[in-house]
């Protein structure tokens, strides 16, 4: 510990005295200092840790026929072209004279609208569930055991709402992330990601053109 | 020691210990962050609200915006059994001890076999040269070598499971290897479709895609 040295009557710290100089300097900033590199280090290491979405693509891809035999009222797809704007979705199955494309995007007042919408009666279940499961007063453990398995039974329900991503060769990969992310916000668990049929190709290359929408970014490569 | 009568003043604490104390912690953190290895590519990786985080025992591919692939796996000593396994396949391709140690401790790399020896000869610069100018890893149906790596490179990670005697069942829940794909956000979706594609004939289906965290969403709030 530092002594003080008893020079003539110093009440103050930190004051360079004009007898026998002795410089005693308050440290208090230096902590600050200290304490601020240490708490920006401490963040930083941690922070950098990258995230990672979990996507499970199917064994076959022939399984979309198997997925139109679904009841069609529970389907809706979302159809992610070319450009960043070129997002549409429809309900049930494609008729390519009837079906009308509406256009949406990733705002919170787009898809994720459409899907809290159609995904109603399985989200209220979730938040009962969350209730409940808070109410009891559980560990953290108990509650998220508990809660894994109450959650895939509520999500995998038969007359859950599944949702098809489709794309086409040229839609960009922050979308189709986008729209996974969207369906993980929205607790919609039966998914697919499939490409585009030719009739739907064509449908958003016509609505594009109707919306007057720009078209998509030439990609400077090939 | 006869105490000198202090004039009545407010009690100071003297600071020194406390400055030392945090500087060393300071030091601790600083010595105990990863480096990250000098990446041949920067890849801009769209966001998700996802907050899992990536696991440690990855295969990782990463696609940049032209589609150029990458290919890194973690573990000194798979990225060596790995090598050697690819010798085996390719006796054509010869490579000295140091060559062999380089690439153990070497993170993602892109380049096709025939420029692989080069690469692991020359000095930093040159090494970055090639980076840019490299076209990646050949994933075309008559050079497949990406599937090559993907195969050679579970193959590795197996063995060195085995020699580690890690178990059949804790390869199964959290010590297995997980695949992990990590693409700039405007690389065109059939690109990743591509190596999804060569993933899923090797009997792989689940993915860790590499994202950004982004703000999360109460939708108990907005679905009122």
């Amino acid at each position: 510990m530092a002594e003080i040295i008893e020079s003539g009557g110093g009440e103050k710290g930190g004051k360079k005295r004009p007898k026998k100089g002795v410089v005693r300097m308050d440290m208090t900033p230096m902590v600050d200092l200290a304490f601020l590199l240490l708490t920006f280090f401490i963040l930083a290491t941690s922070l950098s840790k990258p995230k990672t979405l979990e996507i499970i693509y199917p064994k076959e891809v022939e399984n979309k026929d198997e997925k139109t035999k679904l009841a069609d009222e529970l389907a809706t797809t979302i159809l992610i072209g070319a450009g960043e704007e070129h997002l549409f979705y429809y309900h049930g199955k494609f008729d390519p004279d009837t079906t009308v494309l509406q256009k949406t995007d990733f705002s919170k007042d787009g898809f994720r609208k459409v899907l809290l919408d159609k995904n109603r009666t399985i989200n209220e279940r979730v938040f009962e569930l969350k209730a409940d499961l808070n109410s009891k007063q559980l560990s953290k453990e108990e509650y998220e055991a508990q809660y894994k398995e109450a959650y895939s039974k509520i999500v995998n329900d038969e007359l859950a709402p599944f949702v098809i991503v489709k794309t086409i060769d040229k839609s960009m990969w922050r979308s189709v992330v986008n729209a996974m992310d969207e369906l993980n916000i929205c607790n919609v668990r039966k998914r697919a990601i499939l490409d585009m049929e030719k009739n739907e190709q064509e449908a958003v290359e016509k609505r594009v053109t109707e919306l007057g929408l720009p078209a998509a970014k030439e990609s400077s490569n090939d | 020691m006869p105490k000198p009568k202090m004039p009545k003043s407010a009690p100071s604490l003297d600071m020194t210990p406390m400055v030392d104390l945090g500087f060393l912690l300071v030091t601790f953190f600083i010595l105990t962050a990863k480096f990250r290895p000098n990446e041949p590519v920067l890849v801009d990786t769209p966001s998700s609200t996802s907050e899992l985080l990536l696991p440690e025992k990855i295969m990782l591919v990463t696609i940049d915006g032209d589609g150029r692939v990458f290919f890194d796996i973690h573990g000194k000593d798979v990225r060596r059994e790995m090598i050697n396994g690819m010798i085996e396949r390719h006796p054509e391709l010869k490579l000295t001890e140091e060559q062999l140690k380089r690439f153990s401790v070497m993170g993602m790399f892109g380049m096709d076999l025939a420029n692989l020896g080069t690469y692991l000869k020359e000095d930093e610069a040159v090494r970055a040269k090639m980076d840019q100018m490299t076209k990646g890893i050949p994933t075309d149906s008559l050079k497949n070598e990406l599937a090559e790596w993907i195969q050679e490179g579970y193959e590795a990670f197996m063995i060195d499971a085995q020699n580690k005697g890690i178990s059949v069942e804790d390869l199964r829940d959290d010590e297995g290897l997980r695949y992990a794909i990590k693409a700039d956000g405007a690389t065109e979706y059939e690109k990743i479709e591509k190596v999804i594609d060569i993933f899923r004939e090797k009997n792989i289906f689940q993915f860790n895609m590499v994202t950004t965290l982004e703000a999360g969403v109460d939708i108990s709030a907005e679905s009122e």
